[in-house]
């Protein structure tokens, strides 16, 4: 990447926690959020457990107009942009509307709204459907309303890869700022905790069974079944560094500094899994050797095959426990499109606090040769970190994120130094 | 029901009922000529509020009224002279 975006707010609507800082103390004493459904009955499937929000009512949060139009995954999402932007200290007047755009990443639209809508429609007739269907399930749904409510009127769209959405998006988000835009909303979170939702999610055959929250999402572990989903993600800013400098931006959580896409080759194939050269691709972007990552949070799909190439590929480029990794997301259910982003916001709080969160629950097998931060967090100095997220049918993608002292880049932009 | 029997209050219920209230102006006998637009209410919030409206008064709109009517006085109109056309047509069941 040859000139560089940083992230300047987080807004975090997660399992275990909403805001940046409920999160991420709960995500560093590894407080789970992980436990029985609530949202539906779910008696009558065989995945039983998932990282629900709780106590989120969006009246609380949003104007009466918003509601009868959104999914719930619209509503977290708008709370998570409105969280976002008051974090990074954007008020309304600062950039253009024609210099604000919104890239997110969803996995599959607003599910709930949708079999509501369905349901209207099979019980009482075309007449009882919504006319707001026709948007609130769509993929793009969530950055068309974040930009209507805030009146960001440059370059949107929205990614659609599963779980490798969520860093597909901020990538391109980079890359919108690399061409001129000054600042794009970006990230995701998805809400599919209904059964239309579930029976989806199960056709996978990658769900966890297990009804114990602390024994079914085990990635990594000789026990490993599956996951457990969740609901909810992270929205965060990412902006020019010039143009947020002059907004009077106060202080930066790092920059993206290098990203790598790769799609793996069909089943059966003899030709190797593309994560490793997702992750070599980033790194070469950054222009960084494997030796300069503090820390890779990992995919950790807790499917033995699937854990089996993540760590052959983290152990091929870094080298045998070389650097640590580590899955927070185990105490939040798998994410979809949101899970990604919210792990590239636990690596840059980890540069913050000078912690990495744990793998909770989780005994790393003895098959992985990787240094695993498990089960209690570590206190580390992390400046450069890699998050990794794949997404079903073969999406694999890599992001890497670096500190930023944003009051020496001040001085050195000040003396004319650049 | 009786014909011209459509309210300003039957209005502004249905209105949030399909679309929710808003926070600056509402629907009242002071923004009878007021359009929805600058209410705040657009073409989708009308659209579900007159579907809401045929189910809820057994009566069917022409899909023209939606686009036609485009202030709260003259979707009351439209939806009144609706209502009393049914009535001399005999209160028989909407038309389809």
């Amino acid at each position: 990447m040859t000139s560089r975006a940083v992230v300047t707010g987080i807004g975090v609507v997660a399992p275990n926690g909403i805001g940046v800082d409920d999160y991420w103390s709960a995500t560093c004493g590894g407080q789970s959020g992980v436990r029985r459904i609530t949202r539906f009955d779910p008696r009558p499937y065989p995945a039983k457990l998932a990282g629900e929000v709780p106590g989120f009512s969006a009246e609380e949060h949003l104007p009466s107009r918003l509601i009868p139009q959104t999914d719930r995954m619209t509503q977290l999402a708008l709370v998570g942009a409105d969280h976002a932007l008051a974090d990074a200290g954007v008020h309304a007047d600062d950039v253009p509307e024609f210099g604000m755009g919104v890239v997110t990443a969803s996995s599959c639209g607003g599910f709930e709204f949708g079999q509501r809508e369905l349901q209207n429609l099979w019980s009482m007739g075309g007449q009882y459907v919504s006319a707001y269907q026709s948007f609130a399930w769509f993929y793009a749904v969530n950055t068309g309303q974040i930009s209507i409510r805030h009146g960001m009127r440059g370059p949107s769209g929205v990614l659609v890869s599963d779980q490798a959405g969520g860093l597909d998006a901020v990538a391109h988000a980079c890359r919108l700022v690399r061409n001129g835009s000054d600042l794009i909303v970006s990230g995701g979170v998805d809400a599919s905790l209904c059964s239309w939702g579930w029976v989806a999610q199960l056709a996978s055959g990658r769900l966890s069974v297990s009804e114990q929250p602390e024994r079914a999402y085990l990635p990594f572990d000789a026990g490993a079944a599956g996951h457990v989903p969740g609901e909810g993600g992270a929205i965060l800013i990412v902006e020019d560094p010039d143009a947020a400098r002059g907004r009077g931006a106060s202080d930066v959580y790092g920059e993206v500094c290098g990203y790598g896409a790769t799609f793996d080759p069909k089943p059966g194939s003899a030709r190797n899994p593309a994560l490793r050269k997702a992750i070599e691709i980033a790194l070469d972007d950054a222009g960084l050797t494997p030796g300069e990552v503090d820390v890779v949070f990992a995919d950790a799909a807790a499917i033995p095959e699937l854990d089996r190439v993540e760590a052959t590929a983290i152990t091929e480029v870094f080298g045998a426990r070389a650097v640590p990794v580590t899955a927070p997301k185990t105490m939040t259910g798998r994410l979809a499109s949101g899970g990604a982003p919210l792990d590239v916001a636990a690596a840059f709080l980890s540069m913050r606090s000078g912690v990495i969160p744990p793998t909770t629950n989780v005994t790393l097998s003895p098959e992985y040769d990787i240094d695993l931060v498990a089960p209690g967090a570590r206190r580390a100095s992390v400046a450069t970190a890699v998050v990794l997220a794949r997404g079903f049918g073969g999406f694999n993608s890599a992001i890497v994120l670096r500190s930023v002292d944003w009051n020496e880049t001040k001085e050195r932009s000040l003396n004319g130094a650049r | 029901m009786a014909p011209g029997e459509f309210t300003i209050d039957d209005l502004r219920n249905i209105l949030h009922e399909a679309a929710g209230e808003n926070d600056a102006a509402d629907v009242d006998v002071g923004t009878m000529d007021t359009e929805f637009v600058q209410l705040g209410y657009e073409s989708l919030a009308l659209l579900e509020t007159n579907v809401r409206i045929e189910r809820k008064f057994g009566i069917k709109l022409d899909d023209s009224t939606v686009f036609d009517s485009t202030t709260p006085r003259a979707l009351i109109e439209a939806v009144n002279a609706r209502l009393i056309e049914d009535a001399r047509d005999g209160g028989s069941a909407p038309s389809a």
